[in-house]
């Protein structure tokens, strides 16, 4: 049995550990607030794109001239998988949620048989996913030093998914991020992003509504050609936003319930160390007792 | 004060980050890719792309227009109003010509020691964005 300064010891070390827990949690709220802000900040642009792509969209379909980023390549044989995860840990299942997402669906498709690549964002999903499907990890782009995630820091990546795209080095490319719904729920989603989903443009079209008759200054394909490729940098940085916010919620989440049980321990420790106490003062009164009596 | 919608342009001005601008406007004058336009209220709907220059956008109420400087982007006109989706917006004011000037000449002098193609690339685009900046400011 733990002899009371150990028990001492124990209860002084878990209330640090509640300490540094707490304060991550309150950290975490305040991220959550700016990035919940900056998510939301960002939704008019997104939108409105949306609201044009649909609009674009729905005439030059099944044009034989349609850009390859709406019609797509005619195949889906190759595939880019982003994975969008944090670059810190400790914040619950984010990670792990988005990535197990992540490998369910390469496991499909290369049961399928298809060419699959993998683009990392963030290095806690790239430390996931390298054990098993290290050979198909193209690229690992990590974000931690950024503070504050600006649409700069986005549109390297996404030309550099776009100049892939060129080159044909896939056909089919999503993402994989989590869904900002609240701090308590982040809903890892599977968005395609290239090419565009025409379920998503229906979607628009419908919550949009005004498919007014417009006027295409230069044309209508040049508008689409200039408007598409920004498309997808807009959805890429929409996403990552919303990742962010979510990791935050989730880390805030975490935290707390790492303080809710590190308070816990701490009164069953408590409880032990009071126990301990009085049994020793038992002892050393039984031990006085029986000396005296021995006389 | 009852302002009627049509007799003035409801503009909004958008970048990825956020809203820029949401303003009631008696007329903007946009830098459209084929040339400049004048959006006066009940415009006929209109999609076009935007060049790098200068959006003057005549706000209700006042007698100066904002200038801003738009890096491209998108001009969306509507029954609603006219909604520009920018990728980066100055507003002119805040800019000072002598510090354009400076940062012009820095930027000339960073694609004189440039030692690879990348970074030469990034001093042209530098060049090319302030000198669109200085004929906005000056």
């Amino acid at each position: 049995m733990a002899s009371l300064k150990d028990l001492k010891n124990r209860i002084g070390s878990v209330k640090n550990t509640q300490k540094i827990t707490k304060a991550m949690q309150m950290v975490a709220a305040s991220k959550l607030r700016r990035a919940q802000e900056a998510a939301e900040a960002a939704r008019p642009y997104a939108e409105r794109m949306e609201g044009v792509i649909a609009s674009l969209g729905a005439s030059v379909q099944g044009n034989d001239g349609a850009s390859p980023l709406i019609a797509g390549t005619g195949s889906d044989q190759k595939h880019l998988i982003v994975v969008a995860t944090s670059g810190r840990g400790l914040c619950g299942g984010f990670n792990t949620s988005i990535v197990r997402a992540a490998k369910a669906k390469i496991s499909k498709l290369v049961a399928a048989g298809k060419d699959v690549k993998i683009l990392c964002i963030g290095v806690k999903g790239h430390a996931q996913l390298k054990s098993q499907h290290g050979d198909k990890i193209i690229e690992l782009v990590d974000l931690g030093h950024v503070k504050r995630l600006q649409f700069s820091d986005v549109a390297p990546i996404g030309e550099k998914i776009l100049s892939m795209y060129e080159a044909g080095e896939f056909d089919v490319c999503s993402l994989f991020f989590a869904h900002f719904q609240s701090a308590l729920t982040q809903i890892v989603t599977d968005q395609q992003l290239i090419p565009v989903s025409i379920s998503e443009v229906e979607q628009a079209e419908d919550a949009g509504g005004a498919n007014a008759a417009y006027e295409y200054e230069p044309t209508e394909e040049e508008i689409l050609d200039a408007l598409l490729p920004r498309n997808v940098l807009v959805q890429l940085f929409r996403g990552l936003l919303e990742n962010a916010a979510s990791e935050q919620g989730s880390r805030m989440t975490a935290m707390d319930n790492a303080t809710r049980n590190a308070g816990d321990m701490i009164s069953n420790l408590t409880l032990v160390y009071n126990r301990t106490r009085q049994a020793v003062i038992t002892k050393e009164l039984i031990e006085i007792i029986s000396g005296a009596e021995a006389l | 004060m009852a302002n009627n919608m049509s007799d003035t342009v409801h503009f909004e001005l958008v970048s990825p980050e956020r809203l820029l601008m949401d303003v009631k406007a008696d007329g903007v004058l946009v830098p459209a890719g084929e040339g400049f336009f004048m959006l006066l209220p009940k415009h006929a709907p209109v999609l076009s792309t935007i060049r790098p220059g200068v959006i003057e956008v005549s706000e209700v109420g006042k007698t100066e227009p904002t200038k801003l400087y738009i890096k491209a982007g998108f001009a969306e006109v509507s029954e609603k109003g006219l909604v520009v989706l920018a990728e980066e917006a100055i507003n002119v004011a805040d800019l000072s010509k002598s510090d354009v000037e400076q940062k012009l000449q820095n930027a000339k002098e960073d694609l004189e020691d440039a030692q690879n193609d990348d970074e030469r690339r990034n001093a042209e685009e530098a060049i090319k964005h302030l000198s669109g900046l200085l004929k906005a400011v000056s």
